[in-house]
């Protein structure tokens, strides 16, 4: 392999990497609290009270129609006079505040996408386009009448009126709008670079686009509808979900209203008390139904879409998020995602009777012109090694060789030296040209290099080898842990490569992945994803090039880099705008975390009931039987302060959540059975525990300021 | 509780731990269709069932199919039952001359259903109301077929989580054929044989007439009793040939014959947790819900015993003994055989509703409160502990899904057990089958605790609904809440005290043992059938983790979290509030 033909996606990470830490628009982390968001979210709260769109969410439906009964009676006994009105007040007003609690939740969770979604919003505006009409005429189209295949020229300062793909000309685009990047990029016809984005702006050049998309349709449009929430579909875990907290509200929902006639048959046997009132009946059932995860669900899911947004990832769909958690195998590619973009000097190895010192000069020296990333770590390695400085050789001293496909090599010829760096075969070829001499140990240490997966480049002056210099792929710093951690959670990394399988190989070994696919075709890369699915395996991988856009498509979390081509983009499920390959490992981070928020809230609801029983049921039935006092292990002054402050606490345990389920879970990198034990431990054990003392504190506030 | 006691109940445990893995191997071997050591000597019989039913034996069926075949097969025993129950009059081996008027339409609709349900709920007296035709040919044949589909049915849900990508889960006919004929039948034969050699009559003689010594008439009945009672514990079907079921001395003559009884009552559904293991292929999880099973039989098993050596404070105040001495029990000895004594009933009642047998051998409803909450509650979990033949495997299956379903989540996957992914529909399927089981139990119990009935009207005989009841206060509550505990469950036993045969009785009960059992196992089969086609997912250490103790702790949660959490206000109404009435000295009428 020659060392200085670029591989296009070198040029492109090397850009991502220098730009990376710029600031970004979308990346930042917006509060958890933003006083206007929080505004809005509030007004968004009461309009949610309308039982038609309540009845999406049928566990807080049921409170709201709890709500309404208890209101209903409450008015009732205040015409007629009945006693145990402030009670019924109370526990009404705290059934409202469930709702809205559980309503503010979500509301929270959509305008934190809204505020997103509006400074999105600002920058559509109806631009002017210059449209080229079928006779090659340019005429003027407002941007929003532009169909699918019409064709644009833009010049430099216009904006982009529609997404499309380049088909003539280049130019450098600035696409802060949808990335916050502000360096500008390059889109050029043809390639893996001809795609742009409708609303962002030509800064350079003249370019002609053909519009790929209708209004409405845009990219920009997509992901405004995305962050608002518009067009969010429950993803298949959340509905199932649904499905099994509908099941135990309906199943409460017996419990208590068969608790009616259980109590008269009691009442009539004990000859005392009375069956239990509908607010306390109503609290009961409010109580066990899963409110906290029924009120935080959608919150949840929306929160976990936006947490992707944070990290500059547009994810096309919530399922695809949640696919995220669960891949088994991730196809990475091996340069720029595996490995830095670029392979680099590591060391000198002098051919017999050359000094190291000497080799690095003229290594240095054939190099000082060589503009690539490898050329330039070679100055490097000199310069660190040897401390040759890099010198300034006047152009009329020195002719530069540049590189060439056809003698593999370049070099300079400076003052009659003839310095040459390049292939092992087209160097020994220019030595026994020049009537030199190249020793076996030459070659044998230029295969060895081959082997352990390096690139051997030789250096020669005129008809003298001097040595070798050895080019390293360079595992990014932490990969290997970050493999390994995956590896932990079960997640096999598969690394793609287009290098010859020896060289492949190595680098697989020292990053330590799974597997590895060398020579990578396109459709290789189909065929293995196709063969990990058809053995149960989720596959997620990214992906840039049009020739990627079928395995995109094939993967179940195919994750687009936006500097590719649109078609990548629509064939992949996500896009990541930083274009960072990397990324795709927080992705999987972030679809774990929101399966792991959903089930610890799950699990925290359910075990929470235990503690509003021993509340609840005694103060319940304490009237017909109080050898049941017995059970009101915590203490609770009356029933009425038991039952409200069961109910308190019911309400303002959603409020508390609604920061956890909004930054989710923290999610640590382990396997399931540690995963499991610790949340178990957390939100089983420890959803079974917090209500006690928490109900208690209720209770004894209630007393202290005799509202029960 | 004595020492003896204890040393019993783990000889109990350990025969049954023995018998796990050579039983549960046969078994699978059995349902893989492949040759077992009984081929020579049974194969002609299997062959001959196919040929004469018509039966393709590996024509593989959809869970539809499955489902509409096994439904068949309980409508055509419900017929069987109900038709030889209705004309017993006019039929032979009938020496008692029992009648039809005995036999209402009711009475004949709740036995038939009962038994069709492998519930054995008995709203009548066996021995005062059936001809012996009626209990060989209609009764204890139903012991077996409705055990036989029981098996078959768990069997096909297991193949649900053992198979991928395919669309069906097995044949049922094959399934049935196979359960009956190389394990039911020949573990009967040699079972009934055995309880024969300890003093368990077999014949077809009328009933006997003897002068007692002082000389009054007894009338000591007779008949095929061995045959029905292997099979009754083996199916864990439970209906006795006597009222007094085991604890009649002619069903249950020794202390060995009572260690027998429990033994065959564990045995299938003991076993059948390690053919599950070996046909999913990894029998590390079928020892995990085995030791699911055993922890929550153990709780169970210690409370109740624990509970009754205890006995009753109440008497201890008036200055009885209770406390166990050399001479004597000590403890709570109503309602018990003193052949059997207060440990070797706790664990009959225990192991009894445990696995959904029903069989008795003590007074259940004059157990101590909690000692009676026991039973009451091991039902209440939908007979997951151990449970009926196949439907304990299959109904502790589901909550294996749910519970996995709920902390799964928690790994950041979503959910798997076994390799296929749990969502929409098996969660559906589940909960179908939860709420089923909820609204039977709590619907009826909430309509009879307070339906204003005519005195002597048509639908309750005897009088109003508390009428019917021997007790008042919360106990009476307890004796209603019990009976439909045990028709929905498919157990059978009851805790007595009710007058059962009535038409409202027999006919929500009838509806609650059939909602108990289809409305359970149809979602179960066809989330097994969901699960058939579905893809095996590579087991990494990613997966959730399903054969250690941390889910067999899980398991035993969930189950006892959702049963309790479902029926905490009913049982506090019951036998938790008589408890705490006991402890301060209170007594009913």
């Amino acid at each position: 392999m020659s060392t200085t033909v670029k591989e296009p996606k070198a040029v492109m990470t090397g850009q991502d990497d220098a730009t990376s830490l710029l600031p970004k628009k979308l990346a930042h982390s917006r509060p958890l609290f933003d006083r206007e968001i929080a505004g809005r979210a509030v007004r968004a709260s009461f309009a949610k009270l309308n039982p038609v769109t309540l009845l999406q969410n049928p566990v807080i439906f049921v409170v709201e129609v709890g709500a309404v009964l208890t209101t209903g009676f409450l008015i009732r006994d205040g015409f007629t006079g009945a006693g145990g009105v402030v009670f019924s007040f109370q526990i009404a007003l705290w059934l409202w505040f469930t709702v809205l609690f559980a309503n503010f939740a979500e509301a929270m969770a959509e305008a934190r996408g809204k505020a997103q979604a509006d400074s999105l919003r600002k920058t559509k505006t109806d631009a002017l386009a210059k449209r080229v009409t079928a006779s090659g005429k340019i005429e003027q189209a407002l941007s929003s009448a532009l169909r699918s295949g019409d064709v644009v020229v833009c010049d430099a300062g216009d904006l982009i009126p529609g997404d499309g793909d380049v088909i003539d000309g280049i130019a450098t685009v600035d696409e802060s709008v949808i990335t916050g990047e502000s360096a500008p990029v390059i889109r050029e016809s043809g390639g893996d670079r001809s795609a742009v984005t409708g609303g962002t702006r030509v800064l350079s050049d003249h370019i002609r686009i053909r519009i790929t998309s209708n209004p409405g349709e845009t990219f920009l449009d997509r992901m405004i509808a995305l962050v608002e929430g518009a067009e969010r579909q429950k993803t298949p875990n959340e509905i199932a979900l649904n499905i099994l907290i509908a099941g135990l509200t309906l199943i409460f929902l017996l419990a208590v209203i068969t608790l009616q006639p259980f109590s008269a048959f009691a009442v009539a046997q004990a000859g005392s008390g009375q069956i239990p009132s509908v607010a306390v009946l109503v609290s009961l059932l409010v109580c066990l139904i899963p409110t906290t995860i029924g009120g935080l669900l959608s919150a949840i899911g929306i929160a976990g879409m936006d947490r992707v947004m944070q990290h500059n990832v547009l994810a096309m769909s919530g399922k695809a998020v949640e696919a995220a958690g669960d891949v088994n195998s991730l196809l990475l590619d091996k340069t720029g995602t595996i490995t830095l973009g670029n392979r680099q000097a590591v060391e000198f190895l002098p051919a017999p009777g050359v000094t190291d010192a000497e080799l690095a000069d003229a290594a240095q020296l054939s190099s000082l012109a060589d503009e690539t990333p490898e050329g330039r770590s070679v100055v490097i390695l000199a310069k660190e090694k040897y401390s040759l400085r890099g010198r300034h050789i006047p152009e009329d001293e020195a002719t530069f060789i540049p590189f060439s496909a056809y003698t593999r090599m370049s070099g300079v010829d400076l003052q009659g030296r003839q310095l040459r760096k390049g292939a092992t075969e087209a160097i020994c070829k220019f030595v026994i040209e020049r009537g030199g001499d190249v020793p076996r140990s030459f070659q044998e240490m230029s295969d060895r290099i081959s082997r352990s997966g390096g690139t051997p480049l030789a250096v020669a002056e005129g008809s003298r080898v001097l040595g070798i210099i050895h080019l390293k792929d360079i595992v990014k710093g932490g990969m290997k842990e970050r493999i390994a951690q995956l590896r932990r959670m079960g997640i096999r990394t598969v690394m793609i490569t287009g290098d010859n399988p020896l060289t492949a190989a190595a680098i697989a070994a020292e990053a330590g992945v799974d597997d590895f696919l060398a020579q990578a075709t396109p459709k290789d890369k189909l065929e293995y994803i196709r063969k990990e699915q058809a053995a149960g395996r989720l596959v997620a991988m990214t992906g840039d090039g049009t020739n990627d856009a079928p395995a995109l498509a094939q993967a179940d979390v195919g994750l687009a880099m936006n500097t590719g081509t649109m078609a990548a983009k629509e064939a992949g499920n996500m896009v990541d705008l930083d274009s960072n390959p990397t990324k795709l490992i927080e992705v999987v981070a972030i679809g774990k975390q929101l399966l792991i928020t959903r089930g610890a809230l799950t699990t925290f609801s359910i075990a929470n009931d235990i503690a509003k029983y021993f509340a609840i049921i005694p103060a319940m039935f304490m009237a017909m039987y109080p050898a049941l006092g017995k059970l009101n292990i915590m203490g609770l002054h009356t029933p009425q302060s038991a039952v409200l402050a069961a109910v308190i606490f019911n309400a303002l345990i959603i409020i508390a959540l609604v920061p956890l389920a909004l930054r989710g879970v923290k999610y640590r990198p382990l396997d399931a059975a540690s995963l499991l034990r610790r949340n178990l431990l957390i939100y089983g054990v420890g959803g079974i525990i917090a209500p006690f003392p928490g109900i208690w504190v209720i209770d004894q506030l209630l007393v202290l300021l005799h509202l029960a | 509780m004595t020492s003896l006691g204890i040393a019993q109940i783990a000889l109990f445990y350990v025969l049954i731990l023995v018998c796990v893995k050579p039983l549960g191997a046969y078994m699978a071997t059995v349902f893989e269709g492949k040759r077992t050591f009984l081929h020579p000597a049974l194969r002609w019989l299997e062959v001959l069932t196919y040929k004469v039913m018509g039966v393709k034996p590996d024509v593989e069926q959809r869970w539809t199919q499955y489902t509409a075949s096994l439904i068949s097969f309980s409508i055509f025993g419900f017929l069987i039952v109900y038709l030889l129950e209705r004309a017993q009059a006019y039929l032979p081996f009938n020496p008692q001359n029992f009648g039809t008027p005995n036999v209402t339409p009711d009475l004949a609709f709740n036995t038939a259903a009962s038994f069709i349900t492998n519930t054995n709920w008995q709203s009548y007296s066996g021995e005062s109301t059936f001809s012996y035709l009626v209990q060989m040919a209609g009764l204890t044949v139903q012991n077996f077929a409705s055990a036989a589909a029981g098996i078959a049915i768990a069997i096909a849900v297991v193949r649900g989580f053992a198979r991928q990508e395919q669309r069906t889960i097995g044949n049922f006919w094959a399934d049935v054929t196979r359960a009956t004929v190389y394990v039911l039948l020949p573990l009967s034969i040699i079972s009934a044989l055995f309880l024969c050699s300890q003093g368990v009559i077999q014949n077809l003689k009328p009933y006997t007439t003897v002068t007692t010594v002082e000389g009054a008439k007894q009338t000591i009945a007779q008949g095929p009793v061995a045959s029905q009672e292997a099979i009754k514990e083996l199916g864990t079907n439970g209906g006795g040939f006597f009222n007094a079921n085991s604890s009649h001395p002619f069903e249950n003559p020794t202390p060995l014959t009572n260690m027998f009884q429990m033994f065959l009552i564990f045995l299938i559904p003991g076993a059948l947790t390690y053919t599950f293991g070996r046909m999913v292929g990894d029998t590390r999880q079928g020892w995990a819900i085995f030791a699911a099973f055993s922890v929550m039989f153990l709780i169970g098993v210690f409370v109740c015993y624990g509970f009754e050596q205890a006995g009753n404070p109440i008497l201890g105040k008036l200055g009885i003994q209770t406390a166990s001495t050399a001479g004597q029990a000590g403890g709570n000895m109503e309602g018990k055989e003193v052949r059997f004594g207060i440990a070797n009933s706790a664990l009959f009642t225990t192991v009894t509703t445990d696995a959904s047998c029903g069989a008795v051998n003590n007074a259940h409803d004059s157990l101590t409160p909690i000692a009676g909450l026991v039973p009451m509650f091991n039902i209440m979990t939908g007979e997951v502990i151990f449970g009926g033949v196949g439907a304990g495997l299959y109904g502790i299956l589901l909550y294996c899904i749910v519970a996995v379903f709920i902390a799964g989540l928690m790994v950041g996957r979503t959910p798997e057990y076994l390799g296929k992914k749990i969502e929409q529909k098996e969660v559906k399927m589940a909960m179908l089958a939860i709420i089923a089981t909820a609204v039977s139990i709590l619907v009826f119990s909430g309509i009879t605790s307070v339906i204003p009935f005519a005195k002597n009207g048509y639908w309750n005989a005897p009088g109003a609904a508390i009428a019917n009841l021997t007790n008042n206060g919360p106990h009476g509550f307890s004796e209603i809440l019990y009976a439909y505990v045990s028709a929905t469950g498919n157990n059978g036993s009851a805790f007595a005290g009710l007058s059962a045969n009535t038409p409202w009785y027999n006919l929500t009960l009838g509806i609650a043992m059939l909602m108990g059992r289809f409305l359970f196992l149809i979602p179960l089969l066809a989330a097994a059938g969901s699960l058939a086609a579905k893809k095996k997912i590579p087991v990494t250490s990613g997966t959730f983790p399903t054969h250690g103790p941390l889910f067999v702790g899980l398991l035993v949660g969930t189950v006892l979290i959702v049963g309790a959490l479902t029926f905490f206000p009913a049982l506090s109404l019951g036998p938790i509030v008589e408890h705490y009435l006991m402890q301060s000295g209170r007594i009913w009428s």
